[in-house]
């Protein structure tokens, strides 16, 4: 169980020195992460950070609990199963945009709707960095300056928030990256939930889209309280401009799986006997 | 000496029910100490397809398909034609239908013992719920020489959530089409010893996965392997584990590598589709060391292939299907009773060697039913203790190549789970020595690892060797017992683990044979070219493979060695 432990943010770090750009987005959110978990207490040994492929999902083995970087697009699935085989441990998922929302997209939708008891926090740059640069489903569609799609990707970019409502998550964040203390957080928040949280991290890729650092002037933070209406939320979700931060919406379910059945011992082949 | 035996195929229209005839008639055979095996054959509809119940009532446990049949009983013969080649009758069989009309020209070819009897009718006359299929068990049963009133009581009790009017009419029917009477006689096979138990092998891989430990499975719905995944369900609630349908063979794998780094045995089933998406985590597993286990309901193939049908198509996806270099384990049960066995094993391997196991299974041995006497327990293995040290290394390299597991919530071990190649400790590297020393310890740790005498079943001591995997075996089997009473004495290797290969053993097992015949369910030779290109064989090496949907045949088997000079 989670039990209260005096450690630092630092020491939540571990020795692996992390492999991203200077001036990434990511570097905020681990310290978002780590800040987050110095103030909860949280037991290392507890704690499972679990990632698919990308930049982003190199995290776990920068942070000093137990960690599982799986294949590209799959960390939703294998931190459910975990969860859901040991509810005593604190799980966060984590991943990027082409992970999550593209490759791992079945996965995101499914984990909104199934409301397994953990985090999942999408760190969003808009792009493929560790593939060199390529339109991922967030990409705008006119953004031209991948070889792969030199004319833009032409498609209209995903709206991350509006899916998880649609698909029925409870709890709805977002984050950025300029602002970690208000990351930290959320995070926070995202873990004391008790069901499915989402947090969209807004993180920006200076090497392969500069403009984003033209987000600090766009964000907004949310001042009015979280929405628990999903009528109204969609509303918000599908007009807004998505980079408004803050606690976006929070409507508590039962998360999955519900009460459990009592241990019988019983003898499982007896129907097999004549 | 040739196994005694008594074959009765019954075909009806999907939903007519005439899976519960030969449930129901086999399962009263068996309480009286009778052993047979049914074997069930589907269109590929849901409902208004055609679907056979296909029993093979013997004096032993050897269960092969039934090549053909004594006693046919089809409730039309529209549904009957659309399997004309999978059901041979022997001459003269006896033939009961429900149906006048000309007779299709495969029956009428064997100058067959026809009787026409109005079953549809005499249902309706006897009770207003009557349904044609118990008039037809009524009939079948007289005819065993099984007690009306034991019929009766079976139905009854599968009938326990319905209506009482439908286990009324359903105890009509059978009493009534126990009175019809027809001019012929059918020796039945001697009875064995009673207390058997009666199983599919589906029920029996998912029993021997929960006895072996397991508490977790992650499930997406596939044909023929839904129903393991089925009985887990129950079974799981039962033991308190957690069963969760996934949204897709991705998710199951994936879900199954996650709880199984929690510590929890886990597993998923599969069949050929499945096992293809589930690839790329099962490398995974591999090389983060994270223990699996996944049953491969083997089906027609490639692609959606023949869903309902049986082949052993899957052996080169199982042995090859990982990219990269990923030793793992691929095993096979032999036969219904050895799911539970072969399965259990599987689960210790997969636990004690810390990697991914596969388990061959069929729609054949997956979705018949049988009466086994109660099936041999796999007992769980050793594998050498492991000392972490002070410093805890994940992938520390040891002498066996095993390296301590912790588990989240286990003090002061924590480490990153890592597909990307690592060092001792699990951080990512790309570093030459540490690819070398990685791929050594994962490859290591399954070829040091003594696997005892399971490895196969072999029988014989003859010069001609038939060598096969998994379900083959009882084909191989039948086909022994064919040539041996034709003086001809042969030894068989049946096996059961296929990956990694236990080279030394199948040489001794094949010391002093004159020629091998290596057989096998599916057109490209898979197990033969498998065997091929890993060992040397000293004498003469031939290949009979058989593509599915029509089961392996024994006779045909021994004709082929006979015939060939073999």
């Amino acid at each position: 169980m989670k039990q209260s432990v005096k450690v630092r943010a630092k020491d939540y770090k571990s020795e692996v020195k992390p492999i991203w750009c200077p001036g990434c987005g990511h570097f905020s959110v681990l310290n978002a992460i780590t800040k987050a978990f110095a103030g909860l207490g949280i037991a290392k040994d507890d704690t499972v950070l679990v990632s698919g492929i990308g930049c982003s999902s190199r995290l776990p083995a920068y942070v000093d609990s137990y960690g599982f970087h799986g294949v590209h697009g799959r960390g939703l699935a294998i931190a459910q199963g975990l969860k859901v085989a040991r509810p005593d441990l604190t799980v966060i998922a984590l991943g990027g945009d082409g992970d999550g929302f593209s490759i791992g997209g079945n996965h995101f939708l499914h984990a909104c709707r199934r409301n397994v008891n953990m985090t999942y926090i999408a760190m969003d740059n808009e792009v493929y960095g560790m593939t060199k640069g390529q339109a991922s489903p967030t990409t705008p569609a006119d953004w031209d300056h991948s070889k792969l799609t030199p004319h833009g990707p032409g498609v209209r970019p995903f709206k991350p928030a509006a899916l998880a409502l649609a698909a029925g998550a409870p709890w709805i964040a977002r984050g950025y990256s300029g602002n970690p203390n208000q990351m930290a957080g959320l995070i926070a928040a995202a873990i004391e939930h008790p069901g499915f949280s989402f947090l969209h991290v807004l993180s920006q890729c200076i090497t392969f889209c500069p403009e984003q650092t033209d987000w600090k002037s766009i964000v907004s933070e949310r001042s009015e309280p979280a929405l628990s209406d999903a009528d109204v939320a969609a509303s918000l979700f599908h007009h807004e401009d998505g980079f408004q931060t803050g606690l976006l919406y929070a409507a508590p379910r039962n998360s999955w799986p519900g009460p459990q059945a009592q241990v019988q011992s019983a003898d499982i082949s007896e129907g097999f006997r004549l | 000496m040739t196994q005694q035996q008594l074959s009765i195929a019954i075909t009806g229209a999907g939903g007519a029910g005439v899976i519960s005839v030969g449930e129901l008639l086999l399962q009263t055979w068996a309480a009286g100490g009778g052993r047979g095996l049914l074997r069930k054959a589907f269109g590929p509809q849901i409902r208004g397809g055609e679907s056979a119940a296909l029993l093979k009532l013997t004096d032993t446990e050897h269960y092969t398909p039934a090549d053909r049949y004594d006693l046919f009983l089809a409730f039309d013969w529209t549904n009957f034609n659309r399997f004309g080649d999978e059901i041979t009758l022997c001459p003269g069989a006896l033939v009961i239908c429900g149906e006048e009309g000309e007779l299709p020209p495969p029956v009428r070819a064997v100058d067959p013992d026809v009787h026409y009897l109005p079953l549809a009718d005499l249902a309706v006359d006897t009770h207003e719920e009557g349904r044609v299929n118990m008039i037809a068990l009524g009939l079948l049963g007289r005819l065993l020489g099984l007690a009306s009133a034991d019929l009766q009581s079976l139905a009854r009790n599968k009938l326990a959530a319905k209506p009482q009017a439908y286990q009324d009419a359903a105890a009509a029917c059978i009493e009534a089409g126990s009175q019809l009477s027809l001019p012929c006689q059918l020796a039945a096979p001697p009875l064995g010893e009673p207390g058997a138990w009666y199983l599919s092998g589906n029920q029996a891989a998912g029993l021997g996965a929960l006895e072996a430990g397991v508490r977790f499975v992650a499930a997406y719905p596939i044909t023929p392997a839904s129903d393991v995944l089925e009985w887990m369900a129950g079974g799981l609630e039962k033991l308190g584990g957690q069963l969760v349908q996934a949204e897709d063979e991705l998710a199951a794998i994936n879900m199954t590598l996650g709880a199984a780094f929690g510590g929890v045995p886990s597993f998923t089933a599969t069949s050929g589709p499945g096992l293809a998406l589930m690839t790329e985590s099962i490398g995974l597993a591999v090389a983060s060391e994270t223990p699996v286990t996944i049953l491969d309901v083997m089906r027609g193939g490639p692609s959606t292939g023949i869903p309902t049908k049986s082949e052993q198509s899957d052996l080169n996806i199982a042995l090859n299907g990982l990219h990269g270099d990923a030793p793992h384990l691929v095993l096979a049960p032999l036969d219904i009773a050895d799911c539970v066995y072969t399965s259990a094993w599987a689960v210790h391997l997969a636990q004690g060697l810390q990697t991914a196991a596969i388990v061959l299974s069929d729609q054949f041995i997956g979705q018949s039913t049988a009466v086994v006497t109660e099936p041999v327990r796999c007992p769980r293995p050793e594998f050498p203790a492991q000392d972490s040290g002070n410093d805890y290394l994940r992938y520390r390299l040891t002498e066996s190549g095993v390296s301590t597991l912790a588990a989240p919530g286990d003090a002061d071990q924590r480490f990153t789970a890592d597909g990307l190649e690592h060092n001792e400790r699990g951080t990512p590297s790309a570093r030459d020595d540490d690819h070398q020393k990685q791929l050594a310890k994962r490859a290591g740790k399954l070829n040091n690892h003594p696997f005892g005498d399971a490895w196969a079943r072999i029988d014989g001591t003859g010069e001609l060797a038939l060598l096969c995997f998994g379900s083959a075996w009882a084909a191989v089997t039948e086909a022994a017992t064919i040539l041996a009473d034709a003086g001809l004495s042969t030894r068989t290797v049946a096996l059961r683990l296929v990956a990694p290969l236990q080279h030394e053993r199948l040489a001794a097992a094949l010391a002093g044979c004159r020629r091998v015949v290596v057989v096998e369910q599916n057109h490209g030779a898979q197990l033969f070219h498998y065997l091929r290109g890993q060992m040397e064989f000293a004498v003469p090496v031939a290949s009979y493979s058989r593509a599915g949907p029509v089961p392996l045949n024994g006779r045909a088997i021994a004709d082929y060695m006979t015939a060939e000079g073999r």
